[in-house]
């Protein structure tokens, strides 16, 4: 678990305002991922995962305490510039697969590169080869209504890692799919990190999670239990049950 | 994002796929476009047309008829009893400094007769400066001359209606003979096309004779050194009011007229008619210009309300768009350009639905249009404004959205 420090968290807390209620996600979450990591967070609903991931993926802000995210303060940036971290930094992979249903596959993996401002060129023949690389040749002009499940969410992905991410974050990527469609995006995920690509993702399955190396648990919006802690036992303070 | 050709394309292809939806929200705007267009250029034809017509009575020419006026203006005894004498029409030019020259006018109605063709027209007996005056140039020929007044020479000048009726278009009448009242009169020109008087008289529907011909060949000795109509020209379109009171002061002495008795003749400025009749139609036009811009205002309603259902029926758009980079801005952009070109295409069909209806109308119609293509750059460019302003706040709440929640939207 050599490597940089890509996410580092400390405190972080979240609370949304319903009229009158204020509803506590996030109770003090302290961890650290580093570069190359393949993390799996679980833990029932309303655990804070996905909170969690919205704040790692740069979608929202934490009502109190720090995120860096590869030597960057993400607190204090504005909306523009954590779109250009979105854009340039992260992958997002859903479990709805959140495809455009209007654009062909290769027009929804050029999506990034357009906010990007890579020419148009350039951007065909890259969407196209992250298409490729995907097992998707010959499925380059359909829209997402004639693909399969397991072919929109590898779309998905070819979309996420199309403008060369760092972090993946993935929200129950295989929620939404058969056990074959799901083993094929595991084993996809898996490569992707072995090139380096650091990946954290949300599942409820735990046959899902043994594909990660790291295992974090969400319970009432704080880490119940990290099997990576070990080497970040100094950052850890009292998240442990 | 840069604000590229590809935004239009990526816009115009959104658009393409509700077509039914994007056509009936252009067509406030298409409608808009197309009235501004056809009520302005209805607006300069008219003008154009009052001052063709103007220019067409004549150099700033004062028509003076027997018979009084009542307060309102409008002419009653039409000349019954004749009260004006060629006499008159000499004095005005005599002794109105503001008149240049007069001529003097009586008609009457006769069929003319040339070999086996016939026409019934109104037979006009006038002097040679009648001609000046109107600032009619001839077709083919001469004007008769004074030497054929102070003759009584029985020759003619057709209008150019019964030049056509009598002879068609390929003939040369010059030299020809005709039969009015069973006396043969040769014509000696035929004058160009004028077109009807803002009343409605066809003026190429006439004959012109010598008026001392007409009095003593045409119109029986009764009457003789009466006229029915002076024409008199001011030297300046300005001076058309001073010469207007320097006639009406010298039929009234002429005439002997005390104080208290009304005129016995009616001074008629041109002018005025036709400027009273523009003024009527531009108030006319200003109200229907209105009804055209309140049009374009709820064509620019229509593409905020249609603008909103799509920004409410794209939010997951929305969100996956700023989740994969879209900056707020990139998503403003977006729905603005896509309003705008919405207002723009609307524009465009409005632009040549205003350009085409405008032919028609003034094919069908018989009115100008006078269309510029200043007019059409600006009705246009209203639409476009009108698709920028009322795309703002649609466009400007897609960008304000939360981005998860835009992703959790259904």
């Amino acid at each position: 678990m050599a490597g940089k420090e890509l996410v580092i968290v400390e405190d972080l807390h979240k609370v949304y305002r319903m009229g009158e209620m204020e509803v506590h996600v996030l109770r003090g979450i302290t961890l650290k991922i580093d570069e190359g990591e393949f993390v799996a967070v679980m833990g029932p609903s309303g655990a804070g995962k996905s909170t969690f991931m919205n704040i790692v993926g740069c979608l929202d802000y934490p009502t109190r305490g720090h995120y860096i995210l590869y030597r960057q303060k993400v607190s204090t940036l504005n909306t523009n510039q954590l779109a250009e971290i979105r854009n340039k930094k992260i992958g997002f992979v859903f479990q709805s697969f959140n495809l455009l249903p209007r654009l062909t596959a290769v027009e929804n993996v050029e999506l990034p590169l357009i906010y990007a401002g890579v020419p148009r060129k350039e951007r065909r023949s890259r969407a196209l080869k992250m298409l490729w690389a995907m097992g998707l040749k010959g499925r380059e002009y359909y829209t997402p209504s004639r693909l399969s499940g397991g072919e929109q969410q590898r779309v998905a992905i070819a979309r996420a890692i199309v403008n060369q991410p760092i972090l993946i974050l993935a929200d129950e990527p295989t929620g939404n799919l058969d056990s074959v469609s799901a083993r094929e995006v595991m084993v996809i995920f898996q490569r992707l990190n072995d090139q380096g690509i650091t990946i954290v993702l949300v599942t409820h399955e735990s046959d899902i999670a043994q594909y990660a190396r790291r295992k974090l648990i969400f319970r009432d919006g704080k880490v119940v239990e990290d099997t990576g802690a070990v080497a970040l036992q100094p950052l850890l303070k009292g998240g442990t049950a | 994002m840069r604000i590229s050709l590809e935004v239009f394309a990526v816009a115009l292809k959104t658009l393409s796929q509700h077509k039914l939806r994007s056509a009936l929200t252009m067509l406030g705007v298409t409608i808009g476009v197309g009235s501004v267009i056809v009520m302005i250029g209805m607006g300069q034809g008219a003008g154009a047309l009052v001052r063709t017509t103007i220019q067409g009575l004549g150099s700033n020419m004062l028509l003076v008829f027997s018979g009084s006026t009542t307060a309102g203006g409008a002419r009653t005894g039409t000349g019954a009893n004749l009260t004006i004498t060629v006499e008159d029409a000499k004095a005005i030019a005599r002794e109105c400094p503001s008149v240049t020259m007069t001529s003097y006018g009586k008609r009457d109605f006769s069929q003319v007769v040339y070999g086996n063709q016939n026409w019934y027209t109104t037979i006009s007996g006038v002097t040679p400066e009648y001609q000046l005056i109107r600032n009619w140039p001839l077709a083919t020929g001469t004007f008769f001359t004074q030497r054929d007044m102070e003759r009584g020479n029985t020759v003619c000048v057709l209008g150019y209606k019964v030049y056509m009726n009598l002879f068609g278009p390929e003939r040369d009448p010059v030299g020809e003979e005709v039969i009015i009242h069973r006396v043969p009169f040769r014509i000696i020109g035929v004058m160009g096309r004028r077109g009807a008087l803002p009343g409605g008289q066809d003026q190429d529907d006439q004959i012109f004779i010598p008026f001392t011909t007409a009095e003593w060949k045409l119109l029986g000795s009764a009457l003789v050194g009466y006229a029915s109509i002076i024409f008199a020209s001011a030297i300046s379109e300005d001076a058309m009011t001073e010469a207007e009171q320097q006639i009406r002061d010298l039929l009234r002495q002429r005439h002997h007229l005390p104080k208290d008795v009304p005129d016995d003749f009616t001074i008629m400025n041109l002018k005025d008619v036709a400027e009273m009749q523009a003024a009527t139609g531009k108030i006319l036009i200003k109200l229907l210009g209105g009804i055209a811009s309140v049009s374009l205002i709820v064509g620019g309603i229509g593409i905020m309300n249609i603008m909103l259902v799509s920004v409410s029926e794209r939010t997951r758009e929305i969100g996956i768009r700023m989740a994969v980079g879209a900056k707020r801005s990139d998503v403003l952009v977006q729905f603005l350009i896509e309003s705008v070109v919405l207002s723009c295409i609307g524009g465009l069909i409005g632009v040549a639905l205003g350009i085409g209806s405008s032919q028609l109308v003034s094919l069908l119609g018989h009115f100008p249009m006078l269309l510029s293509p200043l007019v059409s750059l600006i009705a246009f460019g209203f639409a476009v404004l009108v698709g920028v302003v009322f795309g703002l706040y649609p466009a400007n709440k897609a960008s304000k959205l939360n981005p998860i929640e835009a992703l959790r939207y259904e």
